[in-house]
């Protein structure tokens, strides 16, 4: 699974990198919007210019576009050390469920049973789909 | 007000953010592999690669992508979009079966079936949580009621 010159807790770590980073950056991008408010109702009043004026004046985007950068180089770092078939779809499919519950707490989103479950169901999913 | 089930527009964002993605990234791994390799004594000609067809196309897919999901965010929560929007990997793996025709496992079979499964299951719920309106909210109204 992993090369030889990496064990598993340096796998593990670069793979929980990507994973933690991936999840403050959605949070973070999702309080964002949140915070703007709905854009096409912002559209529909005040343009497209509006729109994006609502979207890049807000602080908290630019944190989460720093973290999904981060995730992004982080994810590059461990393909670098890590197979494909093992960084990929873990790193994908973990972060479904790191952020289920990241958005229950951060973004108090009602995470009901359907949501985990689906979360659960999709999780799986993609990770037999990029194995 | 919120959106407790999406409108066929926003289903059609939701769609836009799913085939983005996976598009976009495909219409990246065509271009970049097309490309003799790249060198990091020579960056510039990483800037030269943006103009190539393929490259091209796939930065506008991305650029698209990431504009319907700031949409979705703005209407619907993060533990719906997410896994709504996990479609798009069914679709780029039936675009390689019928349209590649490279041979799918099993296993492959199994992932398409869950995240369908998973997908359908988490769009028959409601897209956004219900909060009880603030004062604030409630004086927002008001000044737009007024204006």
């Amino acid at each position: 699974m992993t090369p030889a010159h990496t064990g598993a807790w340096a796998a593990a770590g670069m793979i929980a990198a990507v994973v933690v980073t991936s999840t403050a950056g959605e949070v973070l991008t999702a309080a964002a919007m949140k915070s703007v408010g709905d854009l096409d109702e912002i559209r529909a009043r005040s343009g497209m210019k509006g729109a994006i004026r609502a979207v890049v004046t807000s602080p908290l985007l630019f944190a989460g576009v720093f973290f999904l950068a981060l995730s992004f180089f982080s994810l590059l770092f461990a393909l670098n050390h890590l197979s494909l078939s093992l960084a990929a779809p873990a790193s994908a499919s973990l972060t479904l469920i790191t952020n289920a519950i990241a958005g229950k707490i951060f973004l108090h989103e009602n995470v009901d049973r359907r949501r985990w479950i689906s979360a659960g169901l999709v999780c799986v999913g993609v990770y037999f789909l990029a194995h | 007000m919120a959106h407790i089930r999406p409108t066929p527009r926003q289903y059609m964002i939701l769609g836009l953010v799913a085939l983005g993605a996976p598009l976009g990234d495909t219409c990246l791994s065509r271009g970049m592999t097309s490309l003799p390799p790249i060198s990091l004594t020579h960056p510039m000609s990483l800037i030269d690669a943006i103009f190539t067809p393929w490259i091209g196309a796939g930065i506008v897919l991305l650029i698209g992508f990431f504009a319907s999901y700031l949409t979705a965010l703005s209407w619907a929560d993060l533990t719906y979009v997410l896994p709504a929007t996990a479609f798009g990997n069914v679709i780029v793996a039936l675009f390689a079966r019928f349209w590649l025709h490279e041979t799918i496992s099993w296993q492959r079979w199994a992932g398409i079936v869950l995240i369908t499964v998973g997908v359908g299951f988490v769009t028959q719920g409601p897209s956004l949580t219900e909060r009880p309106p603030t004062e604030a909210s409630d004086q927002e109204i008001a000044e737009g009621r007024a204006q």
